[in-house]
């Protein structure tokens, strides 16, 4: 057995006492140093280079959301009681005094309108719950159009993903805890999704509720999930998601000076401590006007839960809309053949609610394959290399198109929910609304495919035009002879550089394994590895580059300086395409 | 680290070199710096220097609107008429907040401000850490090849095996223990069958809970109705948990618009007045919607549409079942009352609801 095998010498360990500091915050940080490790910390962080883009900001809001959800929440908790037993109202909201209702609807208003500022603070809490969400899911496109998932960060994307989905059960157990009309209704629609899972959906629902629907305990039980089980979890992710950032160090665009090896930014101390730092009162302030000048969630219009009734038009908080949308769009009957049926068994029948349990296959198909997508995706390009440099969407035309079809697919059910509100708000037919969002959940994720691939290599046979005869300057010049022809003006290496160093890889075709077979699965991967790749518009190359660049005769010195580039290649033999 | 245009470190990429052999060109390095208007000019420095401290004061500003109101708007409580303690709740909100807004909005846009103009603005480069090395590998694999050798656990299966089956048998309490979530007696998917109305209960309005004659309503009309003995049950969530299952709406039709009923239907109705359950069998939002001249009544939670002239059944939207109907007629008093309870299970669908057929052998 042997541990670690260092040593050090006592002058070493003596040295902690022998630095005397000067100033008093010199003392300070030797009194911090001394006892745990400060050094270190300030020698890994102070200067750490962190890459700068502004899509990389998304990532920070959603983080700073959540710490002011939490420190609003923790505000509310002060006031809330989350219990269902009854009170009779005799706060200042008129409306309602002397109406039943339960203690989590009661000191909800009363937070709303006794406690100075507690309407604020609702507000905050609300709005900084929706764009926590809002946040997430923006910072996963980024990181999904610009291949930031790509290894070494696979497993970060999973714990990025489970985020999301924890968000959205934050979210929605926050939602159900004022007890009021728009809540009750939306845990009912919650209840009569459990009980449409076949075997265990009707029993999870008791458990829930503690007995039938609503019953006397859900109230408490989210309120549990909602301050304690979600947010320590969401919190320990946060924690996992920041240092496995650390260690792998950020991705960057490409560009000049920008490479696999290196990363290039504004170190910590101080630009980007200040700018992040800064940011977070940015946000702060930005939902803090929303929560002073934006009504959200207004429940005492709403009155306390009752099961009879409901207000027209109601929406859910938006990051639950694709779920109620795709159970609107959904269809009961096909003609007069209904879709939900009994399977006959001895004990008498068991249902199967179609109409439900349907709409659930692409909720659960979108959530998985953002779980499983960078594996599926190495898999099917064979790319197993490490990635610090994104790709610019642009430059991965199957990835992006792939990635609009599916946010196409998730708008058009998150849409879905709004079908009511189309309809009133448009003056058109609601089950004409209906139809087109069935045609357009189909078609939409198609279309957006197609046009997408194609703008994508549009813009890709673009950057190629710009490097190799320059932007269109705008001069018309006339020729001695009398020719017109328009000025071209080449970019310099700089932009040159971002606009051909990409990868367009031709289809691989099937491998064999080590036995020398190709089996089916080789094959279906070879098949999706073929139309991955098949459409593609190679960057420009260094032979395609000096031919255009003597062609046009451009000056001697970049001709020189590019065919010596070039001479410096083959003499090293160089792996040149 | 190196700052850009002293390249002393590998990890900056000057012009021809780098991984770019494959490119039409290599990787031409940074792109020059640009000195910034601050950088060069000391008057731009110091205007900088103020857009900060005005940014600073802004801030300071906010903080100071917050106390205005919240010390100086009274209190809801304080007031004796509501409207005027809603404008003031209103006026209170919005100093807080855009009190907050400005005192944190200030101070952010202040920082950055002073970061993006003052603060160097010098991109620098890091070489990137390998995420592990080769020699740290054979170290660690070393590591856990002897912790495993030393517990010995590959050289006595029957310690494995044990372990094994008592790690798998081990967190099945931590799920039975939950069994205790529903602790109610009568436990079960029976009591989903069955709710309070049954022979000779009469229908009554909600909330009021007065009994209605069939005169009440006229041809058109239509109303929210539980059964008379809701109010006999103690407990606002058990009484809750039983409207959830007995929430009625009956509405009076033509008798000529009605289809004939089908066969077991024929007296389920009084003189064109019918009663369904409001609760949608698609996920149980309360079907609250009703059209009098096309007779459909719509969901308004997933626009579900239902045609009370055909015994309710699906005529538009996601619903799978027609809304079960409640027999009803008049008592010798002239009062609406049910003929029983429904005759199958009201609300969404769930795995054990069983075949719904009427004349099957459903538990009525």
């Amino acid at each position: 057995m042997s541990a670690s095998n260092e040593t050090y010498t006592e002058d070493q360990y003596l040295e902690v006492n022998k630095y005397q500091p000067k100033s008093s915050s010199g003392k300070i940080a030797n009194y911090v140093d001394t006892r745990v490790g400060g050094t270190g910390i300030v020698r890994e962080f102070g200067r750490k280079v962190f890459p700068d883009h502004w899509t990389f900001m998304f990532g920070e809001v959603a983080l700073y959301s959540f710490i002011i959800t939490v420190i609003s929440g923790a505000f509310l908790t002060f006031w809330f009681d989350p219990s269902m037993a009854t009170t009779r109202y005799s706060g200042s909201y008129a409306p309602l005094q002397g109406l039943e209702m339960s203690m989590a609807y009661a000191t909800s208003l009363e937070l709303s309108f006794d406690v100075r500022g507690g309407l604020f603070m609702r507000q905050l809490h609300h709005w900084g719950a929706l764009m926590f969400v809002l946040a997430m899911s923006v910072h996963m496109i980024r990181v999904f159009f610009t291949g930031a998932f790509r290894k070494p960060r696979e497993l970060n994307w999973v714990v990025g993903a489970t985020l999301l989905v924890l968000g959205l059960g934050a979210g929605f157990t926050g939602y159900s805890l004022p007890d009021e009309v728009l809540s009750g209704n939306g845990l009912r629609i919650i209840d009569g999704m459990l009980k449409a899972i076949p075997v265990v959906g009707t029993y999870i629902s008791f458990f829930l509720f503690g007995g039938e629907f609503p019953g006397n305990e859900v109230i408490p039980r989210l309120y549990a999930l909602h301050i304690f089980v979600i947010p320590a979890l969401i919190l320990i992710l946060i924690a996992v998601h920041l240092f496995l950032v650390v260690t792998h160090k950020h991705t960057q665009y490409p560009g000049p000076g920008r490479t696999e090896r290196n990363v290039v930014g504004y170190p910590v101390g101080p630009v980007y401590a200040a700018k992040a730092g800064g940011f977070f009162f940015i946000v702060m302030g930005v939902l803090s006007l929303l929560a002073g000048t934006f009504q959200i969630n207004a429940l005492w219009n709403y009155g306390p839960y009752d099961p009879s009734p409901v207000q027209a038009g109601t929406q859910p908080d938006w990051y639950i809309g694709w779920f109620d949308g795709v159970l609107r769009i959904m269809p009961g009957f096909i003609g007069n053949i209904p879709l939900e049926f009994v399977i006959p068994t001895p004990w008498g029948g068991n249902s199967i609610a179609t109409p439900v349990l349907v709409p659930m296959i692409p909720i659960t198909l979108l959530l998985l394959g953002v779980f499983v997508w960078p594996w599926l995706e190495n898999w099917i390009t064979g790319d197993k290399r490490e990635h610090h440099l994104l790709d610019r969407p642009r430059n991965a035309p199957t990835r992006t198109a792939f990635g609009v079809a599916m946010v196409v697919w998730y708008l058009v059910m998150w849409g879905a929910a709004s079908s009511d509100l189309m309809a009133t708000h448009f003056a058109l037919s609601l089950n004409d609304v209906i139809y087109w969002l069935r045609a357009a959940f189909f078609l939409g994720p198609i279309i957006a495919y197609l046009l997408t691939k194609r703008i994508c290599l549009a813009l890709q046979r673009k950057d190629r035009e710009v490097a190799l005869h320059g932007h269109e300057a705008g001069v018309i010049e006339v020729s001695a002879e009398g020719e017109f022809h328009e000025k071209h003006k080449l970019p310099n290496e700089h932009e040159l550089w971002t606009l051909v160093s990409y990868e367009a890889p031709a289809p691989s075709g099937p491998q064999p394994n080590a036995k020398g077979k190709i089996t089916a699965l080789e094959k279906l991967r070879a098949r999706l590895n073929r139309i991955w790749f098949e459409d593609r518009v190679e960057p420009v190359s260094r032979e395609e580059y000096l031919e255009v660049m003597r062609h046009h005769g451009h000056g001697p010195s970049a001709l020189e300086a590019a065919e010596s580039r070039q001479a410096i290649t083959a003499g090293t033999g160089s792996d040149s395409r | 680290m190196a700052e850009h245009g002293n390249g002393d470190s590998t990890a900056v990429v000057k012009a021809g070199e780098g991984a770019s052999n494959g490119y039409a060109i290599d990787n031409p390095g940074l792109p020059p710096h640009r000195p910034r208007l601050a950088d060069v000019d000391e008057k731009a420095a110091k205007r900088s220097e103020r857009q900060v401290a005005a940014l600073f004061i802004v801030s300071i500003i906010g903080t100071l609107m917050f106390f205005v109101g919240y010390f100086a708007i009274a209190r809801m409580d304080q007031f004796d008429d509501y409207f005027e303690g809603m404008s003031a709740l209103r006026v209170q909100n919005t100093l807080i907040g855009v009190g907050t807004a400005l005192a944190m909005l200030g101070i952010g846009l202040g920082i950055v401000h002073w970061a993006k103009t003052l603060m160097p603005d010098h991109e620098v480069t890091e070489a990137r850490k390998p995420l592990r090395t080769e020699a740290d590998r054979a170290e660690a694999e070393k590591i856990v090849t002897d912790v495993v050798e030393e517990t010995q656990i590959k050289r006595r299966p029957l310690l494995r095996n044990t372990m094994i089956a008592a790690a798998l048998l081990a967190p099945l309490p931590a799920v039975v223990v939950f069994r205790d979530l529903d602790r109610t007696a009568d436990f079960g998917v029976e009591r989903m069958r069955h709710s309070l109305w049954d022979e000779g209960v009469r229908l009554v309005r909600d909330p009021t809970g007065t009994p209605i004659r069939a005169a009440d309503l006229t041809i058109g009309s239509a109303m929210h109705v539980i059964p008379e003995n809701l109010r006999e049950v103690s407990g606002h969530g058990d009484r809750l948990a039983e409207k959830a299952k007995a929430v009625v709406l009956i509405m009076r039709l033509n008798p000529d618009d009605l289809h004939e009923p089908t066969p077991g239907r024929e007296n389920w109705s009084h003189e064109g007045i019918i009663a369904c359950s409001k609760v949608c069998t698609h996920v149980g939002c309360p079907v609250a919607l009703y059209e009098r001249h096309t007779h459909h009544l719509l969901c308004p939670c997933h626009q579900s549409t239902f045609d009370a002239s055909e015994e309710f059944k699906v005529t538009f939207g996601p619903a799978g079942r027609a809304l079960p109907q409640l027999p009803i007629t008049v008592d010798d008093e002239g009062f609406l009352i049910a003929r029983s309870d429904f005759t199958e299970p009201v609300g969404p669908t769930y795995w054990e609801r069983g075949h719904t057929d009427p004349e099957g052998d459903f538990p009525a």
